[in-house]
């Protein structure tokens, strides 16, 4: 995308550097395109955009933007990494850690956690606030899945994934602050969700152990979050 | 050259922490050479000097009265506090038990033979606080090593690079929790 400059392709620098995308594509695109690492936690390939979590805030032009849900327009400067941006992301991180539950040592994501991951990228030492300790009970009604809410950061993929990718829109947001949630069928238990296809979409998105298969030990849930994208891409194709 | 006086403390947590000091292998060796050992439960020295301690490693979450002594006292007898372990640093495991009351818990855990004279034994077994807390919601914590353990490597090279007098540099897999 960016090796070739085309007449009709929009020019861009980032970091420094001249970047050059078809029009249409946003930041994160670009920046991929050329080689630039901006961490993220609510994007997936495939899915929809919600720029919900803000970890891929970037400076545009002085303005703070979150980069999957920007276009990449012509003349842009895009700095993806300040002081002060490397902050606010290690903040981000923090308070998701301080709200949640995210006790990795015995998570059944352990090492394969993309917060877990992103603690490390953020250079988080410690969590200044105090711990919520929240505790909501597991669904573990469905015979193959269970949700564990502790350990959701309500990135949405879940959500993004099922209506958009399966077409079954079981999950959704319930309450807003600390207190949302992702339900399924109006806060069913997830077994008596009639809408839930049992397709483990959710279960391969979300980037925690919050949704996983039943079944697995401490550090065995492997997850696929590719495949949104490949169905999607596969889709395209036709 | 004087020796690097180095306590370490044992609160709520599996051991496990020190387990990954001695897992340091061959490096022990040039450890010795530099350093000796104030108060630690890896010697018989039980009491936490009076002063002269340099680099303090507690391992374990805050979890009873006894633990807050324990942190407050090292806190003012050493120059660097280092926070060793999941536990130390998050609460982990032994933060399981918050959001369920102390002593309806230890009721349910041991039942009537764990009380003396109707009450919970707290003259001998100390005190549970009402939630189990990192060490440093409690004291000012100098360094955090993450991990469930902390791999050995992580543990020496945030020790020898104190001995010479640096900042660790923990970044990236060092701050690994779990």
């Amino acid at each position: 995308m960016s090796s070739k400059v085309q007449p009709d392709h929009v020019k861009l620098v980032i970091d420094g550097q001249d970047v050059s995308v078809e029009p249409g594509r946003t930041l994160l695109d670009a920046a991929t395109a050329a080689g630039i690492r901006i961490p993220t936690l609510c994007h997936l390939d495939g899915l929809p955009e919600a720029a919900a979590c803000r970890m891929c805030v970037v400076d545009v032009d002085g303005r703070w933007l979150p980069a999957c849900a920007t276009e990449a327009v012509d003349g842009m400067h895009v700095v993806t990494k300040t002081p002060e941006i490397e902050t606010h992301r290690r903040t981000v991180v923090e308070l998701l850690f301080a709200e949640g539950n995210h006790v990795c040592a015995f998570c059944v994501s352990n090492g394969h956690c993309e917060l877990q991951d992103l603690a490390c990228e953020v250079g988080l030492h410690s969590v200044r606030v105090p711990y919520s300790f929240r505790r909501d009970r597991i669904d573990a009604s469905h015979p193959g899945f269970l949700v564990d809410r502790d350990r959701c950061v309500l990135c949405g993929r879940c959500v993004r994934v099922c209506a958009e990718v399966e077409g079954a829109h079981t999950w959704a947001f319930a309450n807003r602050g600390t207190d949302a949630r992702v339900i399924t069928d109006l806060w069913e238990t997830w077994d008596d969700a009639e809408s839930c296809t049992s397709c483990g979409k959710c279960v391969e998105s979300c980037p925690t152990g919050a949704i996983v298969c039943k079944g697995v030990s401490n550090a065995e849930m492997v997850k696929d979050a590719e495949l949104p994208g490949e169905l999607v891409a596969r889709r395209n194709r036709g | 050259m004087d020796k690097v006086r180095v306590a370490t403390v044992w609160l709520s947590g599996c051991a496990g922490c020190h387990m990954s000091i001695l897992d340091v292998d061959e490096a022990l060796i040039d450890l010795a050479e530099r350093i000796e050992f104030a108060n630690s439960p890896l010697t018989d020295l039980k009491v936490f000097p009076e002063s002269g301690v340099d680099v303090t490693l507690i391992e374990g979450a805050v979890a009873n009265e006894e633990h807050l002594e324990i942190v407050e006292t090292a806190r003012k007898r050493s120059k660097i506090v280092i926070s060793l372990g999941d536990c130390a640093v998050t609460a982990n495991v032994p933060s399981l038990r918050n959001g369920i009351d102390p002593d309806e818990m230890i009721a349910e855990i041991y039942g009537p033979e764990a009380t003396t004279n109707g009450k919970l034994p707290y003259e001998v077994v100390p005190k549970l606080l009402d939630r189990v807390r990192p060490v440093h919601e409690v004291i000012h914590v100098d360094f955090f090593l993450h991990g469930c353990p902390p791999p050995a490597g992580v543990i020496a090279k945030a020790i020898f690079a104190l001995l010479d007098g640096q900042t660790p540099e923990l970044v990236g897999e060092d701050l690994k929790f779990g």
